[in-house]
């Protein structure tokens, strides 16, 4: 006897009354196109990269390159000193920010999950108040950037999304989901302290969550450029994104103003591609391995919370 | 709730000589260590949100850096007369308004689409693919994004003009012309966001009981039928959360993907410039603190009744998915 399982996938898949047929073509073909409009903008811009300026200048943007060059990844390299310190700067602001966020938000997580803490529920609403309502962007700059003083200062890359009441709303679920209240409890019959309850035992048994907060955290470290826009000054101080920003915008600039002729320092267009490239490969290289991560941790976050 | 009472018997125990009431001062001395592990996060929402919200007073004043916030000259409502006279709030709220409203109905139509369809997909290696495709742009910064365009849209080089161009036809002149963006830019949030909101619908779809399916298909309802009749409305509760949040934000609005992809580009304002983007540049560019306060004020009182006023709506007819 072959003990049968509710599978209602398979059962559809193997009915192949009309609708069912024309159900799967409408499915695989609108998803199929759909895949092709979230990719197409990206391999436009790998083609551009490996190809030629001149071709590129000729020829406009294309999705297959014409004649495949790496020219302009080897002019990218020959002065390679600020792309380098830009990457270097983002790459410790990432690790500094995800891993302190990380700590602070499943710390305050566990704290709001717990169920003998009295004051859970006002903690939780305050945080979450600050989604509904707040001073404004301005008050906000001045408050930063005039009473501490962070001005030209790498706390000012970290500190202000070092959290969100989203992230620790999602690690608070996470915990009560995935961390049984009796194991809480009979450590806390073994007199272990908060902290070490916390430390020794949550922190090894949520390794999913961890996983998929830090992701978050990491992306949004990886990808800003408003916060040095605001308070970085110095160029060798500017995150990958915003220095990728500023160059796309001087050679810009410079186009419409007419300079660009005969300027040897302006980026070219496929040197342009060439950094879009590089400064995405991380995120994109690292993707298939985190993704499913992301995944279960959005799923969990939005199913339960 | 019932999980509230089952606490620490051992704690309660030695606390007892405090009597039944258990005070502030009772909970702080048990639970230290618990409100010392709140301490960061408390500092940083006190700093990075609730003291600036005693900033919005700057709203009200001529603001110079020198004398800060609280002895700068107090002009009463001259920075909101200024705004409103300038025309351009009712513009602007219109925009943000309109432009997130797109944004909720039509990403969330394609999400909820994709998420139904992906569910309902044979094939787990195509299904897998696809998925991961799907949510690539949402890694993608906004500072590349702004890259995509210009490769797309610009006049010289673009792709689209490259294929008009080809074709024998005269080039589209995209940057010049306002009234293409609206289309542009909801086609950019949806390329970025599906993948993100087809996860979420996706997990809801999961959880549905097959036997619900099982049934239906007994009872003879073929996939069409089964979708509209099982799995939407079963997504129904998932959509109003989402959508209470989006509302939430309805007069914020998607400040990196208009700042990133329109950015100083004049010619377009009218028909793309938002809240955002206008106290961003308000205060980057012209510095003008008191007018753009205001602004933000008006923005986060607007915002606030909103969610106010639909959650206490939605809480009426579904009180199961109301936020608070």
């Amino acid at each position: 006897m072959t003990i049968t399982h509710a599978k209602p996938a398979a059962a559809v898949k193997i009915r192949r009354t009309p609708s069912q047929l024309a159900f799967n073509l409408i499915a695989y073909t609108i998803i199929l196109l759909l895949s092709i409009f979230c990719l197409f903008p990206l391999v436009m811009i790998v083609s551009g990269s490996f190809t030629e300026n001149d071709t590129l200048l000729r020829e406009g943007y294309r999705l297959i390159p014409s004649r495949f060059s790496t020219a302009s990844y080897r002019e990218l390299f020959k002065y390679p000193d600020s792309i380098l310190r830009a990457y270097g700067t983002t790459i410790v602001c990432t690790v500094v920010g995800t891993a302190l966020g990380l700590l602070i938000i499943s710390m305050t997580g566990y704290v709001l999950q717990r169920k003998d803490f009295k004051y859970r529920n006002v903690f939780s609403f305050l945080i979450y108040f600050t989604t509904i309502f707040g001073g404004g962007m301005v008050p906000w700059y001045i408050m930063l950037s005039k009473y501490l003083h962070m001005n030209n200062t790498f706390a000012a890359r970290v500190f202000p999304i070092l959290m969100s009441s989203f992230l620790i709303i999602l690690m608070r679920t996470f915990i009560s989901s995935s961390c049984p209240v009796e194991i809480i409890e009979s450590a806390k019959i073994d007199s272990a302290g908060d902290f070490r309850i916390f430390w020794n035992i949550v922190l090894p048994i949520i390794g999913p969550g961890l996983a998929t907060v830090g992701l978050f955290l990491a992306l949004s470290y990886w990808n800003e450029w408003y916060l040095t826009s605001l308070f970085i000054t110095k160029r060798d101080m500017y995150s990958l994104q915003y220095y990728l920003y500023d160059l796309l915008n001087s050679a810009k600039f410079a186009q419409e103003m007419g300079i660009a002729t005969g300027a040897e320092k302006l980026p070219s267009e496929s040197i342009k591609m060439a950094m879009v490239v590089i400064v995405t490969g991380p995120m994109i290289l690292l993707y298939p391995f985190v993704q499913k991560y992301f995944v279960t941790g959005i799923a969990i976050g939005s199913v339960k919370g | 709730m019932t999980g509230d009472s089952r606490a620490v018997p051992k704690r309660r125990a030695a606390g007892a000589g405090a009597g039944k009431k258990r005070g502030l001062l009772y909970e702080l001395k048990v639970n230290r260590v618990l409100f010392l592990m709140l301490i960061p996060a408390a500092v940083y929402f006190i700093l990075n949100n609730y003291l600036p919200i005693f900033g919005m007073y700057l709203a009200f004043t001529r603001f110079n850096f020198a004398d800060g916030i609280f002895r700068s000259p107090f002009i009463g409502l001259e920075n909101f007369r200024f705004l409103w006279e300038s025309g351009k709030l009712v513009k602007l709220t219109v925009n943000t308004v309109s432009y997130n409203l797109a944004f909720i109905l039509i990403g969330n139509f394609m999400q909820i689409a994709s998420a139904i369809l992906l569910s309902r997909l044979g094939s787990k290696v195509f299904k897998k693919i696809t998925q991961s495709v799907m949510f690539l742009p949402y890694f993608v910064s906004y500072v590349i994004l702004n890259v995509i365009v210009y490769n797309l849209f610009n006049y010289d080089l673009g792709f689209f003009n490259g294929i008009l161009q080809s074709l024998g036809q005269e080039p589209y002149d995209f940057y010049n012309t306002p009234g293409i963006w609206p289309v542009i830019l909801v086609i950019l949030y949806i390329w970025k966001q599906v993948g993100y909101g087809t996860v979420i619908y996706l997990a809801t779809i999961t959880g549905i009981s097959p036997e619900l399916y099982e049934a239906a298909e007994i009872d003879g309802a073929n996939v069409f039928q089964q979708i509209r009749f099982i799995t939407v409305p079963l997504l129904v509760p998932t959509f109003i959360t989402l959508l209470l949040f989006s509302l939430g934000g309805i007069m914020k609005g998607q400040f990196d993907l208009f700042y990133q992809v329109i950015g100083n580009n004049g010619v377009l304002y009218d028909a793309t410039d938002i809240l955002d983007t206008f106290v961003y540049r308000s205060l980057k560019q012209d510095f003008d603190v008191g007018m753009s306060t205001a602004a933000g004020v008006y923005q986060s009182i607007f915002g606030f009744i909103v969610i106010m006023v639909s959650n206490a709506l939605i809480k009426r007819n579904h009180p199961e998915q109301a936020l608070f």
